[in-house]
């Protein structure tokens, strides 16, 4: 049950990779443009989250999550701000993809 | 400052970064719009499983809701805190804007043929873009 966020992630993921192997989104395939992408929101997010944390304005389950942390962050926190911002670039560039073929 | 205070101030900060300070104007774009649907379906799935297992839970005092995950109302929408939802628009659009803008940057678009910062308008990405696969293509 530890790995239930975590879990959750891991489904984002594999759910999104057939966008970039299908669809050729090219999002892993451009890595300095991933990574460069992501690095801005992953610290304004992750402060933002250590700051939530703590004043306590939300808390996470001990028995779903892994106890990992990053000062008062938990791993999944961080995770997630590589995660979800990735699955959002997928389907962006999915959607390009889409419509490219299609013409417009 | 609330959760509710600062979901909000994310919001702005986001339109601040997409709109002035790189110049992106993903809101202006009808992709945007249909990629942030997409996502916004699957997050609602995501953060209501977080949520409603509890994974996460909220203090009342930072939120217009309560402490119990209602499927709708009480400050809930899918189990989630409504902040939530700012939340998600605030890192979905940033990520996007960034994304977007390192696209127009050198070395990026070098191959791409159209000079840096020209490509302002959708029309011209939807042109450079296949032209950026044709070009890479081993």
């Amino acid at each position: 049950m530890r790995f239930v966020y975590f879990g959750l992630l891991a489904a984002c993921v594999a759910g999104t990779l057939p966008l970039e192997i299908f669809l050729r989104t090219r999002v892993y395939g451009r890595p300095r443009r991933w990574l460069l992408s992501l690095a801005p929101v992953i610290v304004a997010f992750t402060l933002w989250d250590a700051y939530a944390i703590s004043r306590r304005q939300w808390s996470y389950d001990r028995h779903q999550t892994t106890g990992w942390r990053l000062g008062n962050v938990p791993l999944e926190e961080v995770a997630f701000f590589v995660v979800i911002p990735t699955c959002a670039i997928l389907t962006y560039e999915a959607v390009l993809a889409v419509r490219a073929r299609r013409g417009r | 400052m609330s959760y509710t205070a600062l979901a909000i101030v994310g919001v702005l900060v986001s339109l601040g970064v997409d709109l002035l300070l790189l110049r992106t104007k993903l809101l202006c774009r009808r992709d945007f719009w249909t990629a942030y649907a997409i996502v916004l379906f699957f997050q609602l799935i995501v953060n209501g499983i977080l949520t409603g297992r509890r994974v996460v839970t909220y203090d009342p005092s930072g939120v217009v809701g309560g402490r119990t995950p209602h499927f709708v109302g009480d400050g809930r929408f899918v189990y989630a805190p409504v902040e939530d939802l700012l939340f998600g628009f605030a890192l979905v659009v940033q990520t996007l804007a960034w994304w977007v803008w390192w696209g127009r940057r050198r070395p990026f678009r070098a191959r791409t043929g159209t000079p840096r910062g020209e490509s302002t308008s959708p029309e011209q990405d939807r042109v450079a873009r296949p032209r950026v696969g044709a070009d890479e293509t081993p």
